[in-house]
């Protein structure tokens, strides 16, 4: 039984300039203690499916246009986005780390109170109590002098340590998942691998299943042990991370894996293979595959069908298209 | 592979530049942020040299030194066989001709009231280099080369795309045909997909129009796919500079070690076996940065004399540099 | 121009080049968006109805404005008078329509005036910095420490006031102020854009940046305070006119209407309420068509709008 499992998720926003369908029918599930990546480029609807998922979308303009996301056997999507029942779930059991944490942690207040608001709203935890458990904390995500460091303010922080109070901040009810959007995009690589490696210790340790936000298929490679690939609102390709990378079928994962440079690669020995054309504008998108105008692999099909179901390709490996590619 | 003054196109030597900390209405000068703190390269002709380090290495200033749009502290900077950190400001001009830059961020680097066109002619009509139906031809024939469709001359930058704006960047950059390019992170605001595009544009610009590239980055994955040789740079110092395959199958200084290690690459397999190095602690200031080696606190080689004496960037053999004392 | 053979890069066309989807005028773009918005079009209706009202005075007025007839003092609207009389028996519809005319004068002349001086105080103070930046920034900190009103009463009075040029350069003064710190920050904070560095990059001079690059852009900004100005000039006007310093009778502005119809405000309410309903108005009118002129210049809106 997979610890959450989201269903045909859609999420929509009406904008001045037509409706965006910015995830529309989005499923996946997560199970207890892993790490799943979730990948794709900046707009093709990761973020706003975890945020989703967390009823963390303001509406308007965006909408709960349908789907199910079963966590403890009920369904969180027919709970208000701001009801005691959600409420009582983010921050506790679901938690979340964000890129930027400048603008995640409230710049006036010190970092003692950011943590133990959260212990004691939802552990009912008293302020010595609080304040102890928030130095554990700090000292588990490995902020040095964590008993001083505790009482100043976030911008007295550097970017990495922010990122670590962020992840204090996530870990500190025990959650048992923690959604990441992005959580490295704003550091540098040698603080992003602190980061990661941290991460990983922490919920190997805690037994709590982890969600990766993210377009860095290095870092998805590294860490997560299955992975999504999202392309205009919708899972394009879903599995193992091994067979992901070692056998993609999906023309857009294929494109991407062969559009990086990759580390080690001599100068010169291979060029790289763009994907053409640019990513899909959102609006009012036509009811056929949205790679469609960029895919070197397509067929007739293609074009009068609308956008496939994900189908099996392998052993727990899903793809959402028509072709079938050989190789890589 | 010892080079003759003939192949290169810019020698860098000592080059300083500290910008002062300045406190009170009499702006009293209370410190220096040493962003490029003496450091020597050379670049040779039809090369690309790639300058890679984290964010406050020091790599953009060292950048804007050599376009001369910082006045250098110390040190010169040869190009064209003129000391270009010595020419006087009004005099500066006719040297920017002769180099180009492309700047990261696609949205901000492009004047969002001025036409594409006119943002391409702009470094034309500076220079006097054409006008009227001479500069429209030269700008039609810019956009053509950067693929970007010339019809589209009138738009503004926020019609554009990112990698297309990246593109009228390029387009301005190669205008008065330079001979030394400076590209600042030239992709690391685009698009993973988009990003391809536009390495493979540079890659087939440097070949048919015989550019060099100063390109800086902080992704080392994309630095060392395009570059010949690498210089990776830590808090305003170069810490090892040699051949890009080189650098990768050989990496000396025990930064770039750390530095490849963190790197993740697409392939889950290889990533089981690879070697981890987990740096201690954080860059430090450049206010105050650490005396002899800079990345001796950081460093699992470290001895006492790591921080008493700053380590030569010396040549071990085969144009392989390193300034450390433990290698 | 240098001879470069020509190079085509067949691969990089393939994949760069987008048809360039048809593309409407400027013009029309304008228009478009100007006129898209309800409250754009109403603010622009008012504006225009009061500016042709302000041209054609001497055409349309029904009465002569300063003329009194005793006889008829205090009247409320009727078939002859269609907004009444005031105390002197003269045609409220008549001063209102010439009043527009004195109003119009003062708000455009004082604000368009310290506008330019604003302007370039502003800009003079972000492009040199150092002591420049400082005398003008701690000149107008002084300026602004000085209450407005009387800082006029302090002009108007010791110009010995009466002539409309001197109420306008009383109120003119007291924007100037404002505007050079609203373009300073503006020009301040255009120049941190990359693009600023791009153009030095190029070999722009100094001069060329500043008329090229960074005004074009810190300038649309504040084309919404310059019509919030006219609003308030206006007001202020009427201020100065309480005081006896405005615009001196019988010329009626719509300030000095107000104001000299406040004394009946218990038995003749409408003396005061037409001119300020008349001022609500233009200050509501003027302040949409500026933030209809901000967006439909705006670059960033193109695309999408």
């Amino acid at each position: 039984m997979a610890l959450l499992d989201v269903q045909d998720l859609k999420t929509y926003f009406h904008t001045e300039y037509g409706l965006v369908k910015a995830a529309d029918g989005v499923s996946f599930h997560i199970n207890q203690g892993e790490i799943v990546g979730l990948v794709g480029e900046s707009g093709c609807g990761k973020s706003v499916s975890i945020l989703s998922v967390m009823q963390l979308i303001t509406s308007p303009p965006g909408e709960k246009a349908g789907g199910k996301v079963i966590f403890e056997g009920k369904d969180l999507l027919k709970y208000q986005p701001n009801g005691p029942e959600m409420r009582a779930l983010r921050g506790s059991k679901i938690t979340m780390i964000f890129q930027e944490p400048m603008t995640s942690l409230n710049p006036v207040l010190t970092i003692e109170r950011q943590l133990t608001e959260t212990l004691e709203l939802h552990l009912d935890m008293d302020k010595a109590a609080a304040r102890e458990r928030a130095i554990e904390l700090l000292k588990m995500v490995g902020v040095p002098d964590a008993a001083k460091r505790i009482d100043d303010y976030p911008h007295m922080f550097s970017g990495g340590m922010r990122q670590r109070v962020m992840i204090a901040m996530a870990i500190s009810c025990n959650p048992m998942i923690i959604f990441a959007d992005e959580p490295t995009t704003a550091v540098d690589v040698t603080t992003q691998a602190q980061l990661l490696e941290l991460m990983k210790d922490l919920v190997t340790r805690l037994d709590t299943s982890l969600v990766i936000v993210t377009h860095n298929l290095g870092v998805v490679a590294r860490y997560a042990q299955r992975i999504y690939v999202m392309y205009a609102g919708r899972i394009i390709e879903s599995g193992p991370a091994e067979s992901i990378f070692a056998q993609p079928k999906h023309p857009y994962t294929i494109g991407l894996l062969n559009s990086v440079p990759k580390l080690g690669e001599r100068h010169g020995e291979r060029k790289l293979i763009p994907i053409y054309g640019l990513p899909p504008n959102l609006i009012n998108m036509p009811p056929t595959c949205a790679f469609l105008p960029r895919c070197t692999a397509k067929i007739g099909r293609c074009a009068k069908e609308p956008w496939p179901e994900l189908r099996s390709v392998g052993k727990d490996h899903y793809i959402s298209c028509y072709v079938d590619i050989k190789g890589k | 592979m010892k080079t003759s003054t003939n192949d290169m196109i810019m020698e860098v030597k000592n080059l300083k530049m500290y910008f002062p900390i300045t406190r009170g209405l009499l702006r009293r000068k209370i410190g220096d942020v040493r962003a490029v703190d003496d450091i020597s390269f050379e670049i040779r002709k039809h090369e690309t040299l790639g300058l890679v380090g984290e964010s406050g290495c020091g790599k953009t200033t060292t950048g804007r030194c050599i376009l001369r749009l910082y006045q250098p502290t110390d040190g010169s900077i040869i190009f064209t066989g003129v000391d270009i950190s010595k020419v006087p400001e009004r005099k500066i001009i006719e040297h920017r001709r002769d180099m180009g830059v492309i700047f990261q961020d696609p949205f901000g680097s492009l004047n969002p009231r001025q036409s594409a066109g006119s943002i391409v002619g702009d470094p034309l009509k500076v220079h006097r280099m054409a006008t009227g139906k001479a500069l429209k031809d030269r700008v039609t024939e810019l956009f053509k080369i950067v693929g970007l469709d010339p019809s589209m001359m009138d738009r503004v930058p926020h019609e554009f795309s990112g990698g297309q704006r990246q593109r009228i960047g390029i387009a301005r950059a190669l205008a008065c045909n330079p001979s030394l390019i400076v590209c600042d992170e030239p992709i690391s605001a685009l698009d993973v997909s988009i990003q391809a595009q536009i390495i493979n544009l540079l890659e087939e610009l440097q070949q048919k129009l015989g550019l060099t590239y100063l390109f800086i980055a902080h992704d080392l994955a994309v630095v060392q796919h395009i570059s010949d040789r690498v210089a990776v740079m830590y808090l305003g110092r170069i810490m090892e500079l040699t051949d890009s395959s080189e650098l990768y199958e050989n990496p000396l200084h025990p930064y770039t070690k750390a530095l490849l290690s963190a790197i993740p690459i697409p392939d889950p397999v290889a990533e089981r076996t690879r070697m981890r190095i987990v740096l201690k602690g954080e860059v430090p200031s450049p206010v105050n940065p650490p005396p002899g080696c800079h990345f001796h606190p950081r460093c699992s080689l470290a001895i006492a004399e790591c921080s008493q004496m700053r380590p030569p960037l010396r040549d071990v053999g085969n144009g392989h540099y390193v300034a450390c004392i433990r290698v | 121009m240098a001879e470069k053979p020509k190079v085509s890069i067949g691969s990089v066309d393939a994949m760069g080049a987008t048809a360039a989807p048809p593309r409407t005028s400027e013009w029309r773009r304008f228009a478009r968006i100007f006129f898209g918005r309800k409250l754009y079009l109403i603010g622009f209706i008012i504006v225009a109805i009061i500016v042709l009202t302000a041209i054609f005075a001497q055409v349309i007025a029904p009465y002569d404005p300063i003329e009194n007839d005793l006889d008829h003092r205090l009247q409320p609207p009727s078939a002859d008078h269609w907004l009444g009389t005031d105390q002197l028996g003269r045609d409220m519809l008549s001063r209102i329509i010439y009043g527009a005319q004195i109003s119009l004068l003062i708000g455009f002349s004082a604000v368009f005036a310290s506008a330019i001086i604003g302007a370039l105080m502003g800009l003079a103070a972000a492009h040199y910095g150092g002591w420049v930046f400082t005398v003008i920034m701690r000149l107008t900190d002084v300026l602004m420490s000085l209450p407005s009103i009387i800082l006029m009463m302090l002009i108007a009075g010791m110009l010995k006031g009466g002539g409309i040029w001197i109420v306008v350069f009383a109120l003119g003064f007291g924007s100037i102020p404002g505007m050079a710190r609203m373009m300073c920050g503006q020009a301040l904070s255009v120049k941190q854009n990359d693009y600023i560095m791009a153009a030095r990059a190029v070999g722009m001079s100094n001069w060329r940046i500043m008329l090229t690059q960074i005004f074009p852009n810190a300038f649309p900004p504040l084309i919404v305070g310059l019509t919030m100005g006219i609003g308030g000039v206006v007001m202020g006007e009427a201020g100065l006119s309480f005081l006896g310093i405005g615009v001196q009778a019988p010329t009626p502005s719509w300030g000095n209407m107000v104001m000299d119809g406040q004394r009946f405000l218990m038995t003749n309410p409408l003396l005061s309420l037409i001119p300020g309903v008349a001022i609500m108005l233009l200050v509501f009118g003027f302040n949409m068509v500026g933030d209809g002129i901000r967006d439909a210049i705006d670059p960033r809106l193109r695309g999408v709008l």
